[in-house]
């Protein structure tokens, strides 16, 4: 205890064994552990950042050479996309319009829906009853894709066949219900996060005017709520364009645009299927795989964008109710 | 010569570490890859010591490997190209052919459709587009809904050329990423049409084609259109005895046979 001896003990500290004062040696271990925690944290984080970096470097790497070499016109533009062929042409226009295509049909199904059961939730149902429908809505997003997809083939598809009469039931249709199905957790769970957010006092301001309760749902609490309800869309959207393997098991993999763009019974192809469903055979090196990596690139500038318009919503959507 | 060496170091220091472990390299085609893949865990369930890896890059990247030195055994569903074959042997590599099984592609329709035949020209013409309505091959008015099996699996490389004959497939063709579902889609659905292995007949209708209706014995004869050997390649013909040699023999067995008709294709035999 030669320390203690040492110690320039000013006042009585809680642990009067412990020096006030650190010797040389021990302010520099503690120097070189605080240092160091803060090294190792900052590369844990930095790891993850690093994650997104890599593959955005590899993914615009390896499509470089497509890119450089083809024309970009004729990449974006045109509707054949022939990789086997003799004479292979990459036109990736009818799969990117798929993407889309399923993509705002998905929304046009689950955003209805989606934000009428947030209201439900966060404005209706009781506290007790919400707290378990919630976490059940969220299982929804925990059911692996490939087990929707299955549903959509043995199931969905025979079903459009028989009922609505339909010549083939892997279709855009198909693809956009399952979608849908599928971004719904998203969408009710940030949305109501978000119309939960909105405080007592907007609701009882509004009853205390005179306002039913519909009128203050509809024309006080969305209208509140809605740069969550926008970013809860986004986030949907970026879920139903980034699924695989769905929409490669149920919108048909055809590789063609809705004529006319309405005819959701034709069958249509996706970026993300496209990539899955031929990534395995495209010989390293070719043509073939750098234009794979270069709807790669499309795909990851659709959902960078997307996240980042997610992000300037939720932002406001904090603001807006003082909460961060 | 600076990778036989390396190559030699390897297996002298691995037969240094462990004296009696073997191993088998075989790399190729994902259409063989299956067989190879039940004949190496049978082998492993019989000589557990056997330490057997079975890649699946594709027939030209068996070749290479077979040409580098990289493997035992190339799996390949189509013979060597010349060029293939010229480097092999400019390398001291002397390709040596196998056929453990034939590979029939059966074009297959709802069993309610009328259309009991077709002509190879009329297939191609339906997976061109060309020919969209069944009225237009004698069957009922209905718009015909044409499923491929996706661009990397094997049994589209065997449709592709033995069928489409390089013409492209149409933009309206659907695509499905394993032969059940081929087949599932084509049962469900009205005015499909599809192919798949032999195996995959249950509840769908195939059709014969050119006159020849797809069986075991019209496949393994070769009279069926759609029909193509399947190769195993190795570096001249192995050492009697070897582990290489009872590989590439094994389709000659009963139990070879058998796992080769658990995996959809057709044993060699004819009778």
């Amino acid at each position: 205890m030669s320390n203690a001896q040492i110690s320039l003990t000013l006042e009585p500290a809680a642990d009067t064994r412990r020096p006030m004062a650190l010797t040389p040696g021990e302010d520099f271990r503690g120097y070189l552990a605080s240092h160091l925690g803060r090294a190792v944290l900052f590369l844990m984080t930095f790891t993850s950042v690093l994650a997104v970096l890599l593959i955005l470097l590899f993914v615009i790497l390896r499509s470089f050479s497509f890119l450089s070499g083809y024309s970009l016109v004729e990449f974006l533009a045109s509707r054949d996309w022939r990789p086997t062929a003799e004479s292979p042409v990459f036109g990736s226009l009818a799969i990117i319009v798929g993407s889309l295509y399923v993509s705002f049909a998905a929304l046009l199904f689950a955003v209805p829906l989606g934000v009428l059961a947030a209201v439900f939730l966060s404005d209706i149902l009781s506290w007790k009853a919400r707290n378990v429908v919630k976490p059940v809505v969220e299982i929804l997003a925990a059911i692996p894709s490939v087990a929707y997809g299955f549903f959509a083939v043995l199931v969905l598809a025979p079903w459009m066949q028989k009922h609505l009469g339909l010549s083939t039931g892997t279709n855009a249709l198909n693809a956009s219900l399952i979608l849908a199905i599928m971004a719904l957790p998203t969408i009710i769970s940030v949305a109501e996060d978000s119309i939960s957010a909105i405080g007592r006092e907007l609701r009882e301001a509004s009853y205390s005017c005179g306002a039913t309760r519909m009128e203050t749902m509809i024309k006080v609490i969305i209208p509140a709520a809605h740069s969550g309800i926008i970013a809860a869309v986004v986030l949907g959207m970026m879920r139903a364009i980034g699924e695989t393997m769905v929409v490669w098991m149920a919108s048909g993999n055809a590789t063609q645009i809705p004529h006319p763009w309405w005819d959701v019974s034709q069958s249509i192809r996706t970026m993300t299927a496209t990539i899955a469903g031929e990534m395995g055979e495209a010989p390293e090196d070719s043509e073939h795989r750098g234009a794979l990596f270069a709807i790669g690139v499309l795909l990851l500038i659709l959902t960078f964008s997307l996240n980042i318009v997610s992000e300037y919503f939720l932002s406001r959507a904090k603001k807006a109710t003082g909460k961060t | 010569m600076k990778k036989m060496i390396a190559s030699m170091i390897v297996s002298v220091l691995t037969m240094g570490v462990a004296a009696h472990a073997q191993t088998l390299q075989i790399d190729g085609s994902t259409t063989v890859g299956p067989i190879a893949d039940a004949f190496a865990e049978y082998f492993k369930s019989v000589q557990p010591d056997l330490a057997i890896t079975v890649k699946k890059t594709g027939s030209g990247d068996g070749a290479a490997a077979l040409i580098d030195g990289r493997c035992d055994i190339a799996t390949m569903s189509r013979f060597m190209k010349p060029e293939e074959f010229q480097k092999a042997v400019a390398g001291n590599v002397l390709p040596v052919a196998h056929v453990v099984a034939m590979d029939g592609v059966c074009i297959v329709v709802h069993p309610s459709n009328p259309v009991k035949a077709l002509t190879g020209a009329q297939v191609r013409d339906i997976y061109t587009g060309k020919i969209a309505n069944w009225k237009e091959v004698g069957g009922s008015d209905t718009p015909i809904v044409v499923i491929s099996r996706d661009t990397s699996s094997g049994t589209y490389e065997t449709f592709e050329s033995l069928v489409m004959k390089k013409q492209p497939m149409g933009a309206g063709v659907e695509y499905v990423n394993a032969n059940p579902q081929a087949q599932s889609r084509v049962r469900t659905t009205a005015g499909a049409i599809g192919y798949v292995g032999l195996g995959f007949l249950e509840g769908v209708k195939a059709l014969s084609i050119d006159g020849i209706s797809p069986t075991r014995q019209t496949v393994a004869n070769g009279s069926y259109p759609v029909t193509r050997p399947l190769f195993l390649f190795t570096n001249g013909y192995p050492k009697l005895g070897s582990v290489v040699h009872k590989f590439v023999t094994f389709h000659l067995t009963e139990k070879g046979q058998e796992l080769i008709e658990s995996k959809g294709f057709v044993p060699l035999t004819n009778y």
